[in-house]
């Protein structure tokens, strides 16, 4: 996808973004609309819905209906939507912080009820808008202004977090592997359900700088180094995985959800007072 | 036309009222006294085409009426004093976005867990200030069921007219008693519509924040969503939704949200008075209190002091105008209410010492005895011989 089929689907009077240069979120924002514009959904028939952070400034760059809302509510404003409008594709944009700090209660109640949305988490372990506090993503023994003897907090796993809570499609991919990434949030999006993907991303400025993974490039090339693809590491022990990036398809499965469940009960119920 | 007489309970006349008013979407988190509202929604709800959901916490239950609001479907929510704190940040944000939206509490012991079987008046404070920063609020207080069937509906209309969230106040006596009331007619209510994303014409730029609106006098409806493809945020924001940070563009904004309010005043301001043509005193209460006020008014009144009431059904913004009209013409006044002195407190600044006033506030989750108020106004009366 070149730069006019992709600003076909963004608010180009409101670039540039307040992203850092380095700054991963973009490679994810053109992900995303690379995802849409393949799947050719018109753009009146998005809502797009955000939570605070470096990430949750996405919506205001994307020509989709949307909402910057509130830290760590994104998912329960965006249930709110999808409930009133099921017709609407509703996707959520939300960072490490916003989805898995203030919001882990909204993200696992999501996911237990399988309600039809699609969560892009950005994850970049760190709050950047902020200014580099560790978030429940960073790594152990990661730096940050919050942790500057090194974070002695083990971090949550988003993907086996999504799992047990009971989304139905989930994945990760980082911002080197752009193909992959944009195929996941285009299964995501298509996806009755509750569909996570884990976008792993960088931020230069303050992980990268504070923990000398390197600059936008070098953190990429840390990415690349470091993934390995879920099919490879079936047999591998635990131990080798501990600083690896596992990506790929953990979870891709059909489950009733919120939204079909209550389609079927209303029209029960309206069945029975007819019979009245 | 045949009138249906009904009984029903204070928190069920709120569900019933609501639905009559067009709501079609109810989130919220199980909390005495006002769970009994969400029961009634999950059962009336799917009957004509609405949604229900329980959220895991109030924090999500509103933030859930927001988005539902924002995407075209009139929304509610339910909760006491606990569940209302916790709401507060979503409050700001419905506020700041503009967001018609209907936020009930029905009150309980407070603060904190306090008394939760037990009725206060604690929260008319927290429903104008709950939320941090000055924003724009209309805080509606019925004293009956049949009140709060017909006072819903209202609560709704000015959500939409006025963009705003509105609180409706209940008291726990009135959320679990039962009265019985003949129920209006569905015709007899007008309710506001949300324009829809597709009434626009194609040529229509929508900016959800623009004033002098085309499509409303002054101030701009929201539309549901679709083709009007618009954006909002807590951020402040210019007409079109997307953040500023100019400080003549914020100070703009901040102005219109005490101006949508102030210059409607005459519509949104709704109070009864009882006996003042010839009322030489004055009781002022609202809510359940108003009904022992008007008991003490009667007796008052058979004892010879010539008293009157003033019972305010708009708490917010706070019925300014027509209390200084009562005040230039008794010779004391009393406030009755289940707190210590919020209602009060507003009332002493506006009389600024004019007129003699004495106040009946319980705090101890009982209701104010008819008898209490009574004896204020002897009180009144021997200091105005005095």
């Amino acid at each position: 996808m070149n730069r006019s089929e992709a600003s076909e689907y963004l608010r180009n009077n409101h670039m540039p973004t307040v992203w850092c240069p380095g700054c991963g979120n973009g490679i994810v924002l053109k992900a995303t609309v690379e995802a849409i514009k393949n799947l050719k959904y018109s753009k009146d028939d998005i809502a797009v819905v955000s939570g605070i952070g470096c990430s949750s400034r996405a919506t205001g760059y994307l020509d989709f209906n949307t909402m910057h809302t509130l830290h760590g509510r994104a998912i329960a404003f965006a249930t709110g939507v999808k409930l009133a409008r099921p017709d609407l594709k509703v996707i959520v944009m939300t960072g490490d912080g916003d989805s898995m700090a203030i919001g882990g209660n909204h993200f696992i109640h999501a996911c237990r009820r399988n309600m039809d949305l699609t969560v892009i988490i950005f994850n970049n372990n760190i709050y950047g808008m902020t200014g580099g506090q560790y978030s429940p993503l960073t790594p152990t023994g990661s730096y940050a202004t919050t942790s500057p003897y090194g974070n002695i907090e083990k971090p949550f796993d988003a993907v086996e977090l999504a799992k047990v809570s009971g989304a139905t499609y989930v994945a990760r991919a980082t911002s080197f592997h752009y193909n992959l990434l944009t195929k996941y949030i285009q299964k995501g999006l298509n996806h009755e359900g509750m569909s996570v993907i884990d976008a792993v991303t960088q931020c230069p400025t303050y992980y990268g700088r504070y923990n000398k993974v390197g600059t936008g490039p070098g953190m990429l090339q840390f990415f690349k180094e470091n993934s390995l693809l879920l099919s490879k590491v079936k047999d591998m022990p635990q131990e080798e995985l501990e600083e690896k990036i596992v990506i790929g398809e953990f979870v891709e499965m059909e489950k009733p959800g919120y939204v079909n469940e209550y389609a079927k009960l209303r029209k029960r119920v309206e069945a029975k007072s007819h019979a009245k | 036309m045949d009138k249906k007489f009904t009984i029903m309970q204070g928190d069920e006349a709120c569900a019933m009222g609501a639905i009559v008013a067009g709501c079609r979407f109810f989130a919220g988190y199980p909390i005495t006294p006002a769970t009994d509202i969400a029961e009634v929604m999950s059962s009336e709800l799917p009957k004509v085409g609405g949604t229900f959901i329980q959220m895991e916490d109030e924090l999500g239950s509103a933030a859930a009426i927001i988005g539902a609001s924002l995407a075209g479907v009139k929304s509610l929510t339910a909760t006491s004093g606990p569940g209302f704190s916790l709401m507060q940040e979503a409050f700001g944000y419905a506020s700041m976005t503009e967001t018609p939206t209907v936020f009930v509490d029905v009150q309980r012991g407070s603060p904190s867990t306090g008394l939760p079987t037990r009725p206060a008046q604690g929260d008319i404070m927290q429903a104008r200030w709950g939320t941090h920063g000055d924003h724009a609020v209309i805080a509606l207080y019925p004293s009956t069921v049949e009140e709060t069937y017909r006072y819903i509906v209202t609560a709704f209309n000015f959500a939409e007219l006025y963009r705003t969230p509105v609180v409706f106040l209940m008291d726990e006596t009135l959320g679990h008693m039962r009265e019985s009331f003949y129920l209006p007619h569905t015709d007899e209510f007008d309710t506001v519509e949300r324009i829809q994303t597709e009434d626009l014409k194609s040529e229509t730029v929508y900016q959800p924040f623009l004033e002098d609106s085309e499509l409303y006098d002054d101030i701009q409806p929201l539309v549901s969503m679709g083709r009007s493809r618009f954006h909002v945020s807590g951020l402040f924001h210019d007409e079109s939704g997307f953040p500023i940070g100019e400080s003549d563009l914020a100070s703009k904004l901040m102005k219109h949200f005490t101006n949508k309010i102030k210059l409607h005043l005459d519509d949104i301001l709704i109070y009864d008075t009882y006996m003042m043509d010839d009322a030489e005193y004055v009781i002022v209460a609202y809510g359940i209190t108003a009904r022992s006020a008007y008991r003490a008014m009667k007796l008052a009144r058979s004892n010879g002091i010539k008293v009157g009431m003033f019972k305010p059904i708009t708490i917010w913004p706070f019925p300014t105008i027509p209390l200084k009209k009562i005040l230039s013409k008794v010779s004391g006044i009393v406030v009755a209410e289940l707190n210590m002195g919020q209602f009060a407190h507003e009332m002493s600044r506006i009389n600024r010492n004019m007129v003699p006033m004495q106040t009946v506030l319980r705090e101890d989750g009982q209701l104010i005895q008819p008898f209490d108020i009574v004896d204020a106004l002897t009180k009144l009366e021997g200091e105005s011989e005095e």
